[in-house]
Parts: structure tokens; C-alpha cells; sequence
């Protein structure tokens, strides 16, 4: 095995083509673990930590570009206000030990279903931008993810940020799990409301052979809600339990260790009516301090 | 083949020699540096029980693989006394008997130093939150609790 230790990204990409094989390592959450339990042994590792624009995020016509290995407590104690939903599920990920090292970067290569970075990017409508030696590319989020652990990524490549618009509404993350700290998720859903263009964002984890978005769901609550921006009321039961029913109806869960298939599906449509209850009572109050 | 690994433990510069590229830190700092404090527990950063603060943050020493710790600044439980003295809050951990079987400790120890480093006065809310990744099977973390607000107290009247 070798152990490569790039301290700019452009060497980065250039010893990712040298050896397309070799497996990136950054918070080491996931593949620290394959190393420790004997599970993979890749011929290179290409530790990323000593790379400086990788731990960098910025602002730009009303977007962010986050970094891929900006760890979950910086966004957290940063990004809270700009990307809401992703800094909600920022808090639930692993414990104070893992967030200091892991990243959406790590969640992302990883493409596991359960990732909770990726149901928010999904609401959020978030673009990866991955970079090789010949250049950048943007990839949308929503066709990010292939199957199981498995990504858009191309071998050559490293996930060097994500983007997404600043926040113009309230977001939301819930998961369901035995305990606060160190829970993969049983299921989850991240919500994200856009009053600027009137359309709705949705993300379920954990609940599908990978994360993926509830259209059907969004369509129907954007119309639900297109003359109820301005002057936002409380919503009515049906429209929240209907929205529960689409979200869940998205979903195509599994049986496994964790959860059966109906509790996933039940459990999603509590979700996402209780995370729509959060995101439009969050509305209004916006709405009424105006 | 092989890495050599530099850091700086507990103030020391230190060098391990032949390790494997995929070897963690924490195996280096047990098993080639003579500093078995950080307990080898589930190897996958669920237990906090290798808790060390690398570069001033506490991570899992685990999930962290050797040659990422090249050059950096390293503390274990071995480095919160002073060699002769206990930290204060290893003295609060004896006193308020928070220690059972003693293998969660060190971990303990490291975060609980941490927290109260970052945040003198904290909430029983903030001290469950940033105790959530070290496992205690044995005390029902209450004493454990007893002993970070018996530190923060005894640091703050003497400060």
C-alpha cells in the first residue's frame, strides 16, 4: 500500500490519475473502518487532509461552494443560517469526535443511503463539483447518486465541493434512530421550503437504494401552497397528511437489521408531516415579523 | 513497504518507525510509542474510548490514520497532568467515583478536558451532548456527570 499525501488539490489530481485506484481519505469515518476490520485494502490511500482548499467554503451569487472536507462542525457553527438544513443534519451526524473530522465530501463518496448530508443537498437541489487534471465538473445533485454506494463519480476524479443556493426559507432534518449520538438512520427526510421560486425540496435517507428526492410530493405541496406564501395560515390536516402519504409512497425501503419496510415507510410520512409543521409555522412567523 | 510518522505527543517530538500505511494512530501511539492510555476498544468510532485531541480538536484516534497525524500536535490522557499532578478533572473523575472498570476513562477524560477548556461553565445539556461519543457500560454516566460539574466548579473559583 501506499500512502500519498498531496498538500494542494492540483497535486491532488494529479496523483489521483496517477493511481486511479487509490482510495481518498479524509475523516476517516468510514474507511478507517474497512482498514481496521481487514475489509479493503486498496493499493494507495490519498489522505486529503493536508490539502488547504478543500477546508474552504465561500459565498457567490447567492450560493455557497462548501468544501468537500469543510468538517460537520464548521458547518454547524458557520453555515447554520445560510444552509439551514444541512447544518441541522450536521448535529445528528455520529458524535463531537467524528464531526471534527468528517465532511459532505466523505458522504458523498461514500453514496451510502443512509448519509445525512445528502437528504438536505437533495432539498437544498445542491450541485457536486468533482475536479480531475482535465478540469472541473458540476454534477446536479439529484443525479449524483447511481446505486448502493455507488456515485457518478469517474476514477479519476475527487469530490472537491458542493454547492448550493443560500437559503431563501425554512429547512428541516429528521431522523429516526435508538438514540441522539452515533444512530445510523432508520429513516430520514430533509425538507426545504423556497419561497423565491415557490417550489418545494424534499430528501429521504435511508429508505431507498439511495438517497433520493419525493417529487410527486413536492409538486403537489407547491401547489398546495402557491397562493399561501403571502399571507400563510395554518395549514390544513389533509394537505399535511396527504404530503405525508406521497413522501412515503417515494420511498422503497427494505427490510434489515435496523427497521422493517412498512415501519420505514410509516415513520416517513410522520417525518416529513412534522417536518412540514416545523418549516411553514417557521414561515409564518417569518411572514408576520415583516 | 513502510512509513516513518513524526508528531509532537504530550509536548514530546516523537518518531515511529515501519508503520503500515493503513495502520491508525492510535495503534501507533499503544503499540510503538509505550502510550496505552487511549484504549483500543471497537475500532470503528463508536465508543470514543481512543478519545485524543489531535491539532487541539478531540477525535477518535481510530478512525485516524497514522500518517494523517504527520507533524501534528497530539495530546492523550498520559499528557493532562503534569507527570507529578492530576488534571483537575481526572482529580473530580476519582473523587466522584466516576471511574468503575476504568476502560472508558481515559476517553472520558480527554473530551470531559476538552469541554471544559472550550466552555468553563457548561449546561447538563452541553456536558450530555459533548459526552455523547464516549460509552460507559458500567457507571450510567451520573457520576461521570457529578465529576465534569465538580471540575468546572473547582476550575472556576480557582481561576
Amino acid at each position: 500500500m501506499e500512502f500519498l499525501r498531496p498538500t494542494s488539490l492540483s497535486e491532488a489530481c494529479q496523483l489521483k490519475a496517477e493511481h486511479p485506484d487509490a482510495v481518498p481519505l479524509c475523516g476517516g469515518t468510514d474507511v478507517m473502518v474497512d482498514l481496521n476490520f481487514d475489509r479493503r485494502r486498496p493499493e494507495a490511500l490519498l489522505d486529503l487532509t493536508a490539502v488547504p482548499e478543500l477546508y474552504e467554503w465561500s459565498r457567490y451569487d447567492g450560493r455557497l461552494r462548501i468544501g468537500a472536507a469543510v468538517p460537520y462542525t464548521a458547518i454547524i457553527e458557520q453555515l447554520a443560517t445560510e444552509a439551514p438544513g444541512l447544518a441541522i443534519a450536521s448535529r445528528t451526524v455520529g458524535s463531537p469526535q467524528i464531526r471534527n473530522r468528517a465532511s459532505v465530501g466523505g458522504n458523498l463518496g461514500s453514496a451510502s443511503p443512509a448519509g445525512d448530508a445528502l437528504p438536505p443537498l437533495l432539498a437544498a437541489n445542491g450541485e457536486v463539483e468533482t475536479m480531475s487534471t482535465t478540469g472541473a465538473r458540476r454534477i446536479p445533485i439529484h443525479e449524483f447518486f447511481l446505486g448502493p454506494k455507488h456515485n457518478a463519480l469517474r476514477p479519476e476524479e475527487l469530490i472537491a465541493a458542493v454547492h448550493v443556493p443560500v437559503a431563501s426559507g425554512p429547512q428541516q432534518y429528521a431522523k429516526v434512530g435508538t438514540r441522539n449520538a452515533m444512530v445510523i438512520a432508520v429513516c430520514s427526510f430533509s425538507l426545504a421550503l423556497h419561497p423565491d421560486t415557490g417550489r418545494i425540496g424534499t430528501g429521504i435517507g435511508s429508505a431507498a437504494p439511495t438517497p433520493r428526492a419525493a417529487p410527486e410530493a413536492e409538486d403537489f405541496l407547491a401547489a398546495e401552497l402557491a397562493d399561501r406564501w403571502t399571507a400563510p395560515d395554518e395549514l390544513p390536516d389533509d394537505v399535511v397528511r396527504r404530503f405525508g402519504e406521497l413522501v412515503a409512497a417515494a420511498a422503497e425501503p427494505i427490510d434489515d437489521v435496523r427497521g422493517t419496510a412498512d415501519y420505514r415507510r410509516h415513520a416517513l410520512s410522520v417525518l416529513a408531516r412534522r417536518t412540514l409543521t416545523w418549516t411553514w409555522a417557521e414561515h409564518r412567523s417569518q411572514e408576520r415579523a415583516q | 513497504m513502510t512509513i516513518r510518522v513524526t508528531m509532537t505527543v504530550n509536548g514530546d517530538e516523537l518518531t515511529a518507525d515501519d508503520v503500515w500505511e493503513g495502520e491508525s494512530l492510535l495503534y501507533v501511539l499503544r503499540e510503538r510509542l509505550g502510550l496505552p492510555g487511549s484504549k483500543n476498544a471497537c475500532e470503528q468510532g463508536e465508543c470514543g474510548s481512543c478519545t485524543v485531541l489531535l491539532g487541539g480538536e478531540v477525535v477518535c484516534a481510530c478512525l485516524v490514520a497514522a500518517g494523517q497525524a504527520e507533524g501534528a500536535d497530539v495530546v492523550t490522557v498520559e499528557g493532562l497532568g503534569d507527570g507529578e499532578q492530576l488534571a483537575t478533572i481526572q482529580e473530580t473523575f476519582v473523587e466522584s467515583g466516576a471511574v468503575q472498570c476504568g476502560f472508558c476513562t481515559p476517553g472520558l477524560l480527554v473530551t470531559a478536558f476538552d469541554l471544559l477548556n472550550r466552555d468553563p461553565d457548561p449546561t447538563d445539556a452541553t456536558i450530555r451532548e459533548a459526552l455523547a461519543g464516549n460509552l460507559c457500560r458500567c457507571t450510567g454516566y451520573e457520576k461521570i456527570l457529578d465529576a465534569v460539574r465538580l471540575a468546572a466548579t473547582r476550575q472556576s473559583s480557582s481561576a
